[in-house]
């Protein structure tokens, strides 16, 4: 995204705030005083190499995992700003805040519109008894859910493909299904684990405008994970970037293209253990002189980022 | 090789190398074990006696029958599968399809109902205490576990534990226990306070550890089924203890000038239980069809997902629990009130497997598949035991069921009526995607 737009999301309001979290397991520091804001409307992305503690920030953001240290705030100008942390996911979730997983979580025994549906039912009211007697506030529900399940459908293209069992999509397929059912949640902030992880060229190219519209056309911000550089470009209004569960530098995609400390942490993650950067494409001039081949990530020794 | 110097006596030699030929031995031998160990057992003074009253007794026919039908199914399977396959789904297919039309689906359920109203008057009266005692209420206790396990995939082992909390609530409200209630009821009348009771039970137990991964729960509930019994054995001042309780009161209807009483018939039971089994049979289908069977489904297939797309999890494995817990205690009222007798040994352990073992060979899901199990495999047993061939003995029917499961997790792993969900996630679990089973899957970083 051009500079211009960042300037003009910068004014806007604070959909989350992210606030000296630190998270551990047993030694393992997965996070480390982690700090960063993200204003409405605004998409930003979270990149760093593997095991940087990415996944980990938006499990402690959607209430899968509790933090030791910090908080964090949904909203915190707002009237009403309200704690993530102690939450249960499905509370956060409620909140407005709806994710996608790394490795693509879907009801794989379902129907791409069952499992949408699933998402736009979690905010109505339906229990046993109103699905017994099929009462008419049930009915109500039903075909609202019906509707929104087909509009969401349509926006990310599965319309034709509603009566298909998950499992059997194809893979850029699963991402966007997943996609919608999260946003079938009515979320006002949408977290992305990868979406472009192993998909094809075109595919990428897909979900890249898929996630813009997700933005322009439903008011959504959006926090990305993704490796791959080109997508992250096109789409990012700002970037953070994680280094072994910290912030290791933050700043519009071209700052963060020129920032010594990214260069060091891609490079020095190839010179040390062999890792591959993310990709080469899009990442600083420096690392893109020395990786040449742009897919190489999707080679590199990393099986959670290659796991479906 | 030698095969090929011989080509007379080839096929043979290569048919006893085959596997159909071990099957077929395997089969065979396996078939006279079970023989032995289910026949007669041996004494001091007679100690063959084990062998030779089962090896040498029709009995062991029929065995080397079941064995070598069973080989002739898997030989027959392994080779012409995909053929019987492709049949089995046009048979199934054409009726499914003919049942899509809402008209046509009206008047197939009017002509099953009409059959299961009018089938009992023809049968004899221990056919119709068959029908209530052993059919009608595990049904109902299979659509009920079905809810419980086929539906939001919680495997519980200590079902039958609601089924006594109900027997004996209806038993403390029409004052046939030591201790006395306020007001003594019509066992008609205790029937919603025993339900409330038996679903009170299920919010109390499920609300912690409905919390705790699948394989806790199952050890959980297990324990709650043993101490349910050891309490009513043991609690003699409240439950009456190991002897049990007498004189429970048949129900009755007083209202008005309308006056109805269950006496020891089992006919007007069976209705009752009937009327039951239909508004549970229309009520868990619109369950499934609906937001909360949906959201079960979602728990069932991936808890986190489920969470993350806002899902209340425990609330719904809560729901499940106690929906599942007053049906059981509901079959335990039916149960109290026709026999007027309870006693801690009817309240096993066995029987919640059994009942368990019921769904899982109906067709965890399906609920016309769990009605079907709990008919069929109610039904065998009975039919086996006063049929003069066989002469089953009841107490070897753990040693069949085992079998039946073994059989049917390898041919029919969905049952005999699958649910097309379950289906699925079967089929996917071969796939080694997601785990189809009610264990749900492990923790472990979330990606
Ligand atoms: N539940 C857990 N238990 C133990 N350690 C964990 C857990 N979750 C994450 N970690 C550790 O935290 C660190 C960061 O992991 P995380 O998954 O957040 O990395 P990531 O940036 O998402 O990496 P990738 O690009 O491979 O997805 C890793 O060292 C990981 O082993
Ligand atoms: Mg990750």
């Amino acid at each position: 995204m051009s500079d211009s737009t960042t300037a003009a999301t910068t004014e806007a309001d604070l959909i989350i705030e992210v606030d000296h979290v630190t998270l551990r397991f047993g030694g393992v520091t997965s996070l480390l005083d982690i700090s960063l804001v993200q204003h409405r409307h605004e998409i930003l992305s979270v990149i760093g190499p593997n095991g940087a503690g990415k996944t980990s920030l938006f499990n402690c953001v959607t209430g899968v995992y509790v933090p030791q240290v910090g908080s964090i705030t949904f909203r915190p100008e707002s009237a009403h700003p309200v704690t993530v942390v102690g939450r249960k996911p499905h509370r956060v979730n409620r909140l407005g805040i709806a994710r996608t997983f790394q490795s693509s979580r879907l009801f794989n025994a379902l129907t791409a519109f069952e499992n949408v549906k699933i998402g736009v039912e979690s905010r109505f009211h339906t229990g046993p008894v109103g699905a017994m007697l099929h009462l008419p506030r049930t009915r109500r529900e039903e075909h609202r859910g019906d509707n929104r399940t087909k509009e969401l459908l349509e926006f990310v293209g599965l319309r034709d493909r509603a009566d298909e069992v998950a499992s059997g999509l194809p893979y850029g397929d699963r991402r966007r299904l997943e996609i919608a059912r999260a946003l079938g949640t009515s979320p006002e902030l949408l977290l992305l684990d990868e979406p472009a992880a192993g998909a094809n060229p075109a595919e990428k190219a897909d979900l890249s405008s898929l996630i813009e519209r997700v933005r322009s056309e439903i008011g959504i911000s959006v926090l990305l994970i993704e490796h791959d550089m080109g997508v992250v470009m096109s789409l990012a209004d700002r970037i953070v970037v994680l280094n072994f569960g910290e912030v290791i530098a933050e700043g519009t995609p071209s700052q963060v293209q020129r920032d010594p400390a990214v260069i060091e942490a891609y490079l020095g993650t190839v010179n040390e253990n062999g890792h591959e950067p993310p990709a080469a494409e899009g990442a600083p001039p420096a690392v893109a002189q020395t990786r040449q081949n742009p897919s190489a990530h999707s080679g590199g020794n990393s099986p959670s980022s290659e796991e479906r | 090789m030698s095969a090929g110097l011989q080509p007379r006596t080839g096929s043979a030699a290569r048919f006893w190398r085959s596997t159909d030929a071990r099957r077929l031995f395997g089969c065979v031998v396996g078939a006279l074990v079970v023989a032995v160990m289910t026949g007669p057992s041996g004494s001091a003074s007679a100690p063959t006696s084990g062998f030779t009253g089962s090896l040498f007794r029709p009995r062991a026919f029929v065995f080397v029958a079941l064995g070598l039908a069973l080989w002739a199914v898997m030989t027959f399977r392994s080779r012409f599968g995909d053929v019987v396959r492709r049949a089995n789904d046009r048979i199934i297919a054409t009726p499914r399809q003919l049942l899509v039309n809402r008209w046509y689906r009206y008047i197939f359920y009017l002509a099953v109902f009409a059959f299961a109203i009018w089938y009992p008057t023809i049968l004899s009266g221990y056919w119709q205490e068959v029908l209530v005692d052993q059919i009608g209420v595990f049904v109902l206790l299979a659509l009920g576990l079905n809810v419980v396990v086929g539906y939001a995939g919680l495997l519980d082992l200590g079902y039958i534990a609601f089924y006594a909390i109900g027997a004996y609530s209806a038993a403390y409200w029409t004052g046939a226990l030591p201790i006395h209630p306020p007001m003594h009821l019509n066992p008609f009348w205790a029937i919603p306070l025993a339900v409330l009771a038996a679903m009170l039970a299920g919010v109390v137990l499920g609300s912690p550890t409905l919390r705790l991964r699948g394989d806790y729960l199952a050890i959980v509930t297990l324990g709650f089924g043993e101490i349910i019994q050891i309490v009513a054995t043991n609690l003699t001042g409240v439950t009456g203890g190991s002897q049990g309780v007498i004189g429970i009161p048949h129900f009755s209807l007083h209202v008005d000038s309308l006056k109805y009483v269950w006496h020891v018939k089992a006919l007007p039971y069976y209705y009752l239980l009937l009327v039951f089994v239909v508004i549970a049979l229309a009520a868990f289908r619109s369950l499934e069809r609906s937001r909360v069977g949906r959201c079960w489904a979602a728990i069932r297939e991936d808890e986190v997902a489920a969470e993350a797309s806002g899902i209340n999890v425990l609330k719904y494995k809560v729901m499940a629990f106690s929906i599942g817990a007053s049906t059981s205690g509901f079959a335990g009222i039916l149960t109290a009130s026709k026999i007027g007798f309870i006693e801690p040994g009817d309240f096993t352990v066995q029987l919640s497997i059994l009942i368990l073992v019921l769904v899982v060979f109906g067709g965890m899901g399906s609920l016309i598949g769990a009605a079907m199990g709990a008919a069929v495999l109610q039904w065998l047993p009975q039919f086996l035991r006063v049929h003069p061939l066989f002469g089953f003995q009841p107490q070897d029917l753990f040693i069949y069921l085992g079998a039946l499961l073994v059989v049917m997790m390898i041919f029919r792993p969905a049952g005999i009526v699958p649910s097309r969900r379950r289906r699925s996630e079967i089929g996917l679990a071969e796939h080694g995607v997601g785990t189809a089973d009610a264990m749900s899957a492990a923790g472990g970083p979330v990606a």
